[in-house]
């Protein structure tokens, strides 16, 4: 009852809070997920709105997928909910065919379009049209102890193999108490474990789909490829491994508990940070191990700023992209939060800048990988599809996943590694004929 | 939690083993239940590497998942927009429930225990079936992202459960009382408002406030009408997982500081609850 008497008190303040924000000016809807450096894009609104004191920033910020299913209901529709997305490399092309982004052909020229690396640029770009701004990129690398390896009088090569990479995990699996040999992604989705077993297999000599789109995953490069990453796992990983993602290995190799990992560049940043990493000061990088060929053994991927071909306010919006993926915003970053923090791998700029690749030793190395990264020749044999650690069309997500979850049951030992391809394979094939790529 | 309360201090003495056992087991249950909350809870106070840690009861508490996740968005702003979706539709689904439970049990026709089942039965259909015709007429009516527009969904969602409840309460009412009112002379509206809503009032309250958790709780249509405006506590808590770093502390900081309010109203108002949901269960 006492609630009851407070209610007409709180409604009021809150009608009067309401009544505050409503001001003649064009408010923008910028939907985003959690990552760090989304956070810091939102926390710098101020500096957004000070240089454009004619738009207001509005934040949705939600669960990757909860994002991505809100914004398909929200552009299918037509719903005008939101005036900026962020979305993916795997997303923008498709979504962009469909006509559901804005073209972006008219950026400003003090943009400094030219200034993107181009295997980004192009990952957004439909017919050479980018339709969407790259927010930050990443590649893949390994992550290493170097205390360890020192002990263990092992020397870091040039570019390691993952050969190699075994024999290292096995000598120093359990040397320390709770040590695992390595770290990789167990836990299944298209985005998770399937990113980077689809490198590996890249690496082994195998693709996804063969050029007129039949499903390859019962070839002997996927099966060599997969047995190699379960056996290392079981034998050399952590316990659980199968529900290990990139956050769950994140924390395993920041408390000093795996002697390698192999993942996402954007970890570096993390791990060099000693308020949130133990290992800082003993961290070593070297490429992603390679094993029959070098092509498509790191991935590419970045995230990215559109604007929905639904928004009501596009100019403002265009504002906005460009302005948190411009030079001005990194540097901004740089002087604000640290150079360690500035988004990585959108702009040879931020390489070219000392401040930068001080702060950042590993700065060079992300470059690298970033440029050889090539989505559009990923794997030995051609392959007909544009994309490293997934394939660019729709029905991938549903497939990526499928066999992800087959690959994890392989992984745990619920079943063996033919049989778990077999499976994937079987579930691919029907999939495929049904979206009609190949005749049933 | 609540069940346990009744065995007299005089009574322990003599405690038969069947009573034991079944107090053990009571405990045990509700222990089992309760234990998420109080992991969320626990985890809210830890830092994010104890929280991804292997899972322990002993680490050293700190503020800091709270101090981060009110330093990033505006609770308050969030929490106002539970409060008003949960307690409008609330409002809304009594003020059209009551009228309609009234005619149901006292005025009954033949078809209306298939009405009420037809009722029920739109309780069966995934709500993900009817998403994209809601957003569509949202969307031309300008409902999106608005309080009303969640409100009128909230109150769409449990009406069925309200009228149930409302229903049940109003047939266990002798209908002497309302004859005795209506000899002496009472309209029908005199009726409902002077005899018939004081004495089923803890009825009429624990299905307000069971229509309170539901709306509170909602999180599916919340999450998909809402962008930034209107968006209640179950979008604040989904902005805080991540694809890329640690976040389980802060999420539990959120979660606890989400429920934080309806937890409490539950414990103030737990008699009237569980007098409520039983009060027609034994017959």
């Amino acid at each position: 009852m006492r609630l009851a008497r407070h209610l007409p008190v709180t409604t009021l303040a809150a009608a009067i809070a309401l009544a505050g924000h409503a001001q003649a000016q064009t408010e923008i809807t910028v939907a985003t997920v959690n990552n760090n450096d989304m956070v810091i894009m939102q926390s710098l609104t101020d500096a957004f709105e000070q240089a454009h004191p004619d738009i207001t920033l509005d934040w949705v910020v939600l669960e990757e997928n909860v994002l991505r299913q809100r914004m398909t209901t929200d552009i299918a529709t037509g719903g005008g909910q939101f005036d900026v997305m962020t979305i993916g490399t795997y997303e923008v092309p498709i979504w962009a065919e469909r006509g559901w982004l804005e073209p972006l052909d008219s950026l400003p020229d003090d943009y400094n379009e030219d200034d993107l690396l181009a295997s980004v640029r192009d990952g957004l770009s439909l017919d050479g049209t980018l339709h969407a701004l790259p927010f930050y990129a990443e590649s893949s690398m390994m992550y290493y102890r170097t205390d360890l390896f020192e002990q263990a009088g092992i020397e870091m090569p040039e570019q390691p193999t993952w050969t190699q990479v075994r024999d290292w995990a096995e000598q120093l699996h359990g040397s320390e108490d709770g040590l695992a040999g390595i770290c990789l992604r167990g836990k299944p989705g298209w985005g998770e474990n399937m990113a980077f077993v689809s490198t590996l297999v890249n690496t082994f000599g195998g693709r996804w789909f063969d050029e007129q789109w039949n499903p390859e995953l019962n070839s002997e490069a996927w099966n060599n490829a997969i047995s190699f990453y379960v056996d290392l796992l079981s034998n050399y990983g952590p316990p659980g491994a199968s529900s290990n993602g990139f956050n769950e290995n994140l924390a395993l190799f920041s408390r000093g508990n795996c002697a390698m990992w192999v993942d996402a560049t954007s970890a570096a940043g993390k791990l060099y940070d000693e308020n949130e990493s133990d290992v800082a000061g003993t961290l070593g990088f070297a490429p992603a191990p390679i094993a029959e060929t070098p092509k498509g053994s790191h991935w590419l991927w970045s995230w990215a700023l559109a604007i929905p071909a639904s928004s009501e306010h596009k100019e403002a919006a265009q504002a906005f992209i460009t302005w948190a993926t411009s030079e001005e915003y990194i540097e901004l970053v740089g002087e604000t939060n640290g150079w360690t923090s500035v988004p990585p791998g959108t702009r040879e700029s931020t390489y070219a800048n000392e401040q930068y690749t001080e702060a950042a030793p590993f700065a060079a190395f992300v470059l690298d990988a970033i440029k050889e990264a090539d989505p559009t020749d990923s794997s030995l044999e051609p392959n007909p599809y544009v994309g490293v650690q997934f394939v660019g069309i729709p029905e991938f997500q549903s497939i990526g996943t499928q066999v992800g979850q087959t690959i994890a049951a392989a992984l745990t030992g619920d079943t063996s590694v033919e049989q778990a391809l077999d499976n994937a394979q079987r579930a691919t094939e029907r999939t495929m004929q049904r979206a009609g790529y190949i005749e049933r | 939690m609540t069940t346990h309360r009744n065995s007299a201090p005089a009574h322990t003495r003599s405690l038969p083993i069947r009573q034991l056992v079944l107090t053990l087991l009571g405990w045990s249950i509700a222990l089992i239940i309760f234990f998420p909350i109080l992991w969320m809870v626990l985890t809210g106070f830890k830092t994010e590497t104890a929280a991804i840690a292997d899972p322990s009861f002993i680490f050293s508490p700190t503020l800091e998942s709270y101090q981060a996740v009110q330093a990033r968005s505006g609770y308050a702003r969030f929490a106002l927009n539970s409060v008003a979706i949960a307690f409008g539709s609330t409002l809304l689904a009594l003020l059209i429930a009551i009228p309609s439970a009234y005619a149901m049990a006292f005025l009954p026709t033949k078809r209306t225990k298939g009405t009420l089942l037809w009722m029920l039965s739109t309780k069966m259909l995934p709500p993900v079936g009817v998403l994209v015709p809601i957003y569509l007429i949202f969307r031309d009516v300008g409902l999106l992202d608005t309080r009303t527009g969640l409100i009128i969904i909230y109150t769409l969602m449990n009406l069925p459960i309200v009228v149930w409840m409302l229903y049940t309460f109003f047939k266990d009412m002798p209908k002497d009382i309302l004859e005795a009112g209506r000899m002496d002379g009472a309209s029908t509206l005199q009726e409902v408002f002077f005899l018939l809503l004081p004495l089923t009032l803890p009825g009429i309250a624990s299905t307000g406030l069971l229509s309170v958790i539901l709306s509170w709780n909602e999180a599916f249509w919340s999450l998909n009408l809402t962008s930034s405006k209107a968006a209640p506590l179950t979008a604040y808590i989904a902005s805080f997982s991540s694809p890329e770093g640690l976040f389980w502390a802060k999420l539990s900081a959120a979660s606890t500081m989400a429920i934080a309010p309806i937890l409490i109203l539950g414990w103030m108002t737990q008699k009237q609850m569980v007098r409520g949901l039983t009060f027609g269960a034994v017959k």
